[in-house]
């Protein structure tokens, strides 16, 4: 995992409510066993025809999406099924930073083990940047993850909560199975004083 | 001696499963049960492998095959080799690291979240997890359980525990008599109408009230299966005698003395007098109707009868924006009624409604009637042992004879992996959990419903009130 400190990018606006993940990435392209070219699924059937021509007036095909790394979206995005594919594909399309109002709370847990930070920010500011963004299609935002703000153009701040375990895992970028795999003590401890009620193999 | 504080049932289960929480860290949730599918699961045993581990307690998994299999003919090679890699892969993945797997052939084969209750592998007071967000369904029987992503099945096939955040508790209380024609199905399609689909975000549902309590085992699946419709990523229901009695004699249930310590254990889950929700909302269940839904989100649903909302009728620019989309993709006029409008697909199955009591409310309509020339009616059980229950009361054979098509075991057109999805442009009358565009099948437009409104639709070939079959 990438290490996550500071980006500044411009950005793509998305302003619709209850994205879910069944649009992120589609069942049909769910059938794969790795992580390789999950660009090319991500926003499927909003992005490209039937035979895969791109529709143009969908934004990530406009030229300002090639090589933004920064989302703006509506309400609970990422709501629906549990697919990580759905923040693999936003990464691999080469979004690092998700700005919103609230996410599902499975994407939001998924996005922050794979180096994919979501900035939850308040409704109105959410408001704002996306009209700021729809205005101007080379607007820059700025995310930083150590002091916890969106820097806006005109050097405005907006500070935005993460909780700080995730935060270290995305400063250091390391993966929090290294915490887990830590707890081997307390972990052994506990099964040994609970006995399970189940036994599935045998 | 302290006075003990009162808690609620979700309290009592984490509590119990928390084996370390440091300070500024997320807790250290232990894992008692975890299910494993082909969909979610390949890219976590790739993990394992590069890393070098193992999985901790294979005595605590247990996989099977529902996502991407065919529901037709199955003594032949699966023909998408996209879903036979998938499948193969989960077979190697399962031998190598000593996980049980209810394979295509085994007789437990079925949808995860219907083999979990009825082998007895769900209990109540369990923590219980699955790549896959209807994990909430296990939670009818008082078991915390939710659905998590791969990296995180990576994570509980490693060290059997997660990091978790504890989220806030939600009671969503339901009281009063279902009338006839009316649901669990409807019940849980109503909550989501009234609370949103992300009402529940940051919780945990625990339903209560009479009418909950009133409701079989699997009527109480159908509600917590949507939970996640809601945006809670878990759904509870305390153990009763309901529960107890469902529980008995299941393969993988405690026996003996066991058996009773657990029923000691199950009745002690509860939730205290006394205990306290962070939120909570009620219902009137001898109010409701039958629902269905005309949008693309489990929220926008209404009561059979109703008509379409207009976009003006909506309080902000966002929720405007958002039905008039969905009608545009629905295809659907404001202001018009749903009752009548045409259908082409029925399909009556998922892990929400594809159990032997959903069938039988399919199979009481469909008996002596015929569906409609012009639907295509799919019945898909959810597991082997559904479908040997089925057969031995007859209901292939009342479906066949209405012209419904009876298949294999498997989540089939609920989300159109598998090759069973509609056409661009179809509209579908649908017992599954989501309505999203393209769920179905590219294009295709789903309206949600239970199987008693799904069959009455098949019948009239349009969108109907099963009340008028009674
Ligand atoms: S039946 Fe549908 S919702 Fe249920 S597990 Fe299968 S795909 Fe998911």
């Amino acid at each position: 995992m990438e290490p996550f400190t500071t980006l500044t990018s411009r950005v793509v606006p998305f302003p619709q409510d209850n994205v879910d993940t069944d649009i992120i990435v589609p069942a049909r392209y769910l059938k794969v066993t790795d992580k390789a070219g999950m660009d090319q699924y991500l926003f499927r059937d909003w992005r490209f025809e039937s035979d895969g021509t791109p529709k143009p007036d969908f934004i990530l095909n406009q030229p300002r999406a090639q090589g933004a790394q920064i989302f703006l979206t509506g309400r609970n995005f990422g709501s629906g099924s549990s697919r990580e594919h759905a923040p693999w594909a936003l990464l691999a399309f080469g979004f690092r930073a998700l700005i919103g109002p609230s996410f599902a709370d499975i994407f939001l847990g998924n996005s922050l083990k794979n180096g994919l930070l979501p900035v939850v920010v308040p409704a109105e500011v959410s408001a704002e940047l996306l009209r700021l963004a729809e205005a101007d299609p080379n607007l820059e935002l700025t995310v930083d993850l150590p002091s916890q703000t969106v820097q806006l153009p005109g050097g405005k701040r907006v500070s935005f909560p993460i909780d700080n375990f995730s935060k270290q895992c995305l400063l250091a970028g390391v993966d929090q199975l290294g915490y887990l795999l830590k707890q081997e003590a307390h972990i052994r401890a506990y099964e040994a004083s609970h006995p399970p009620l189940l036994q599935t193999t045998g | 001696m302290a006075e003990r504080l009162p808690k609620t049932l979700f309290e009592k289960i984490w509590e119990r499963h928390v084996v370390v929480e440091e300070p500024d860290c997320p807790a250290v949730l232990y894992i008692d049960l975890h299910l494993i599918h082909e969909v979610t699961s390949p890219q976590a045993f790739q993990a394992l492998r590069e890393k070098k581990l193992k999985v901790r307690q294979p005595g605590r998994v247990v996989a099977t095959m529902d996502h991407s299999i065919p529901t037709r003919n199955r003594s032949l090679p699966i023909a998408d080799p996209l879903a036979a890699n998938q499948v193969r892969q989960l077979e190697i993945n399962c031998r190598e690291f000593g996980i049980p797997l209810y394979d295509m052939n085994s007789p437990y084969q079925g949808i995860v979240h219907v083999i979990g209750p009825e082998l007895g592998l769900t209990q109540p007071g369990m923590t219980i997890v699955c790549g896959d967000s209807h994990t909430s369904t296990h939670g009818a029987l008082g078991a915390l359980a939710f659905g998590i992503g791969t990296t995180e099945v990576e994570h509980v096939l490693a060290m059997q525990c997660l990091l978790q955040r504890k989220p806030q508790t939600f009671e969503v209380r339901v009281d009063g008599a279902l009338r006839p024609g009316v649901t669990s199905k409807d019940i849980i399609l109503a909550v989501i109408a009234k609370n949103g689909v992300a009402g529940g975000v940051g919780c945990v549902f625990e339903y209560t009230g009479s009418a909950i309590r009133a409701l079989s085992m699997e009527a109480r699946m159908t509600i917590c299966n949507m939970s996640i419709e809601g945006g809670a990523k878990a759904g509870l229901i305390a153990p009763d005698d309901t529960t107890i009695e469902y529980m008995a004699g299941r393969p993988f249930v405690p026996k003996g003395a066991a058996w009773d310590q657990a029923v000691r254990f199950w009745k002690s889950l509860p939730t205290d007098s006394g205990a306290r929700y962070d939120k909570s909302l009620t219902l009137d269940a001898s109010a409701l109707e039958p629902m269905i839904t005309y949008g693309t989100n489990p929220g926008m649903g209404m009561p059979i009868t109703g008509s379409i909302p207009r976009p003006e009728s909506m309080p902000d620019a966002a929720s405007r924006g958002a039905l008039a989309h969905a009608l545009e993709y629905m295809a659907l006029e404001p202001g018009k009624p749903l009752l009548g409008h045409p259908v082409d697909v029925v399909f009556i199955g998922s892990c929400t409604n594809s159990r032997i009591s959903d069938l039988r409310l399919a199979a009481q309509i469909l008996k002596g009637r015929k569906v409609s020339p012009k639907v295509q009616v799919l019945v898909v059980p959810g597991s082997q042992q559904v479908k040997r229950m089925a057969e031995q009361e007859g209901l292939p054979q009342i479906f066949r004879e209405a012209g419904a098509d009876w298949r294999e075991p498997g989540c089939s057109m609920c989300l159109a992996m598998n090759g069973d999805e509609l056409r661009p442009g179809q509209y579908c009358v649908s017992t599954s959990n989501r309505n999203f565009e393209g769920r179905q099948g590219k294009g295709g437009r789903t309206f949600l419903a239970s199987p008693l409104t799904a069959a009455a639709s098949a019948v009239a070939g349009s969108i109907a009130d099963v009340r008028t079959l009674l």
